[in-house]
């Protein structure tokens, strides 16, 4: 098992939280260089997933366990689409930022950007991770992923 | 004729490459041998859209308050973002089914599979 | 609040339910959240196609106004569209409780609803929208989604798995196709909304415009299952579970056909002597060797859905052969006959499913042998569904062959006419293959029940059938405004 390797080992538990990090930064430099939702959630999934091809499906399992990254899929979903709704509900059109912030309609911008990206971001890591799961954890009769296999 | 190519040849490796991911869809039996050609098919198609964008001296698409640039254009990139999202979503389900034929048929090549095929395809006479 | 936002609306209330009935733990709560938003949506598009007084309504996404934002227009066209999708999917949703339980694993039946209320939403999404690449995102929400939906027939045969795969491949196929298309139409107009698209075309370079409706075209077709690139359609709905089977084969290809009509009418309207070259020389003979082509099959057939399927394909092939004659009466037939069309199939369906979950084996000519006693109520409805396909009258199938019919005679195609009521006529000798094995030879097996839930709401759309046969004005009503809709009022 690659955990055995000292070099993967080290090297996977130095750079774990750098990939987040660098993951956040992106995520919130959209507005102003390349980045945003689906980027930053692909590069926050690949910290997850090197720590669970070094160390291993049940300590992945035990660090992000699958029903709650499940969960994260549909609430990414649901915080874009609830931004759209309390647009409505401000009386704009649907996703319309404008409406979020009635006094400074560029701030109404920005913070409607900001969910809707976080709202990608979210589903998109979640949405990798499971990915990863049914297929690195395929046919293991003792995964209790979302329920999906077996 | 060899000025048309110099000046378009970057449309020219958009039509070599669709070309080769349909050829490759096509003629190769194995099940994820197929997905990998739908793959490099769309990245064609990416790269047509984003040569597309390309504004003669112009420089990439982020504002820089200060200095007065021409920009390429940013809207194909968006479109290609949302495009890739659609490829990735397809390519994994793809690959997802291919794992299920392959549990259910024993074999991911697509002679096999329609050979296994010919015999009863139901596997078992399902609850009622 | 509701009032201005419906276009949105619409669209909104089954994707973002689609993610809430996902999270549910069991099939039946689900389920009933599942009817609940098609009921919601189905009464959405009631009241937008009914208030009003007919005039195109654009909705702008975000606050954006076109053609730099995104649109969804609610003109004629799409709100019958809109109006059909919904009105079957609370049908399909209906029927789908008993059978969803019967076909597919516990674990598994809320992310199917899941995955059902995704495909409606993507096809309401398709049909509302006025911008080329949104119409792209929508086509491949809702393909996805079917695929997914098919592939859950594995439970039951698992050939549904090869026939998902080549579905996912070959529809994915196509929608690039479809965006190279738009890639085009972008590159020499600089804009992505259709009306936009519809203006700037005629003055821009020719070719480019010629390759991306070519383009756009023939991506469109094979998500239409228009012949010869259908032939993922009889193993997808044949081996759907039967639920599914119902649901996309009233829906899911009559919007590709929408798409197809605003593409060749709305976007390239200005350049009619492109599109009469396209629609004379290419779907026209395409359409008249469908028709032909999937009635022909579909007497050769043994399996009935794969046999349901067949006919789809030469249905289809009328109504794009309605499309492709071009004038506003045929374009008013071919709408016609997509409302009808749809009703008749979604019944048909529901009714072999309805068969295959009581006999618990797969229907084919020999297994269905003197059902017609054993189950009554299904059968005959059954039989009300087969009449209306091959068009008797008081039949909702019979108003469609005549406005088609009356239309090709209008436009001066006797040849065609012909062709469309010879192969009207074939139809009956299929139609009449299982009629023959159903009612007139007796009965062996054991004393079948039949339950209410699944075979009510198969009356429902049967009778539908015969309301819309009789009293036919609402849809002819909304279709004359969807064909006017859809050419601008220039034909």
């Amino acid at each position: 098992m690659m955990s055995s390797n000292p070099v993967f080992r080290v090297t996977t538990k130095i750079l774990f939280a750098p990939i987040i990090v660098y993951g956040l930064y992106v995520q919130f430099h959209g507005d102003f260089g390349p980045g945003g939702g689906f980027q930053a959630g692909v590069i926050i999934a690949a910290a997850f997933i090197l720590y669970g091809l070094v160390f291993g499906m049940v300590a992945l399992r035990k660090l992000a366990p699958p029903r709650i990254v499940a969960l994260f899929m549909a609430i990414g979903v649901m915080i874009y689409g609830g931004v759209g709704v309390v647009s409505l509900l401000n009386g704009g059109n649907y996703l319309d930022y404008n409406a979020l912030d009635h006094h400074d309609p560029a701030h109404g911008q920005h913070l409607g950007i900001l969910l809707v990206e976080l709202g990608v971001g979210v589903t998109v890591t979640s949405v990798m991770m499971v990915l990863f799961f049914a297929f690195a954890g395929y046919g293991d009769p003792k995964a209790e992923d979302d329920g999906g296999q077996g | 004729m060899l000025d048309l190519i110099a000046s378009h040849w970057n449309y020219l490796i958009v039509v070599v490459l669709m070309l080769i991911g349909l050829y490759i869809v096509m003629s190769r039996q194995n099940l994820v041998k197929k997905l990998v050609g739908l793959s490099i098919f769309q990245t064609a198609l990416f790269l047509f859209y984003i040569t597309l964008g390309r504004i003669d001296g112009g420089t990439a698409p982020i504002i820089n308050p200060d200095v007065d640039y021409v920009y390429s254009n940013p809207l194909p990139h968006v479109l290609i973002l949302t495009a890739i999202v659609v490829g990735v979503a397809t390519t994994a389900l793809g690959l997802a089914l291919t794992l299920r034929i392959n549990d259910a048929f024993g074999s991911i090549e697509e002679d096999e599979i329609l050979a296994a095929k010919a015999e009863d395809g139901l596997i078992e006479e399902k609850k009622s | 609040m509701i009032m201005t936002n419906i276009p949105g609306l619409i669209v909104v209330v089954p994707l973002l339910s689609a993610v809430i009935v996902a999270l549910m733990p069991s099939g039946g709560v689900a389920w009933v959240l599942t009817l609940l938003a098609t009921i919601a949506t189905f009464a959405l598009t009631v009241i937008n196609a009914t208030t009003g007084d007919g005039a195109t309504v654009s909705y702008a996404l975000g606050g954006w106004p076109p053609p730099w934002g995104i649109e969804f227009i609610s003109d004629g066209a799409s709100r019958l569209m809109a109006l059909i999708i919904s009105f079957l999917s609370v049908a399909s949703t209906l029927y789908a409780n008993v059978l969803i339980k019967k076909e597919i694993h516990e674990k598994d039946q809320a992310r199917v609803y899941g995955a059902w209320l995704l495909t409606i939403g993507g096809l309401l999404g398709l049909v509302m929208t006025g911008d080329a690449f949104n119409l792209f995102v929508f086509l491949e929400i809702s393909s996805l989604a079917s695929v997914t939906l098919v592939a859950m027939g594995a439970g039951v045969d698992r050939r549904a798995l090869i026939a998902g795969y080549n579905y996912l491949v070959i529809g994915a196929i196509g929608a690039t196709f479809y965006v190279i298309g738009v890639g085009f139409c972008y590159a020499v107009t600089g804009t992505l909304n259709m009306a936009d698209l519809a203006v700037r075309l005629p003055g821009a370079t020719a070719a480019p415009v010629f390759v991306g409706l070519a383009f756009m075209v023939a991506g469109i077709m094979v998500k239409a299952a228009a012949f010869p690139v259908h032939m993922w359609l009889p193993a997808a709905y044949g081996y759907a579970p039967s639920a599914v089977s119902s649901l996309l084969a009233a829906i899911a290809t009559k919007a590709s056909i929408y798409v197809l009509a605003r593409v060749v009418f709305t976007i390239f309207g200005g350049l009619p002597d492109v599109t009469d070259l396209l629609l004379n020389w290419v779907i026209l003979p395409l359409s008249v060797m469908a028709m032909f082509a999937g009635t022909i099959l579909a007497i050769y057939e043994h399996d009935l859905k794969k046999l349901l399927a067949q006919s789809s394909i030469a249905q289809i092939g009328y109504i794009t052969l309605a499309f492709a004659i071009g004038t506003t009466s045929s374009i008013s037939a071919g709408f016609i006959h997509m409302a009808n069309h749809a009703m008749i199939k979604g019944g048909l369906f529901m009714a072999v499913g309805a068969l295959m979950v009581t006999i618990g084996k797969r229907v084919t000519m020999s297994s269905i042998e003197g059902l017609g006693r054993a189950m009554p109520w299904t059968c005959s409805a059954m039989l009300v569904c087969g009449l209306s396909l091959i068009g008797l009258p008081l039949t909702a199938g019979f108003i469609s062959k005549i406005y088609l019919v009356l239309a090709t005679l209008d436009a001066g195609m006797n040849v065609i006419t012909g062709l469309i009521l010879l192969s009207s006529a074939l139809s009956v000798l299929y139609l009449w293959k299982i009629v023959e094995v159903m009612w007139m030879r007796p009965y062996k097996g054991k004393a079948l029940a039949e339950n209410i839930l699944i075979y009510g709401p198969l009356w429902l759309v049967a009778i539908a059938n015969i309301v819309f046969g009789i009293y036919a004005k609402p849809i002819v009503d909304l279709a004359d405004a969807a064909a006017r809709a859809i050419t601008g009022g220039a034909l």
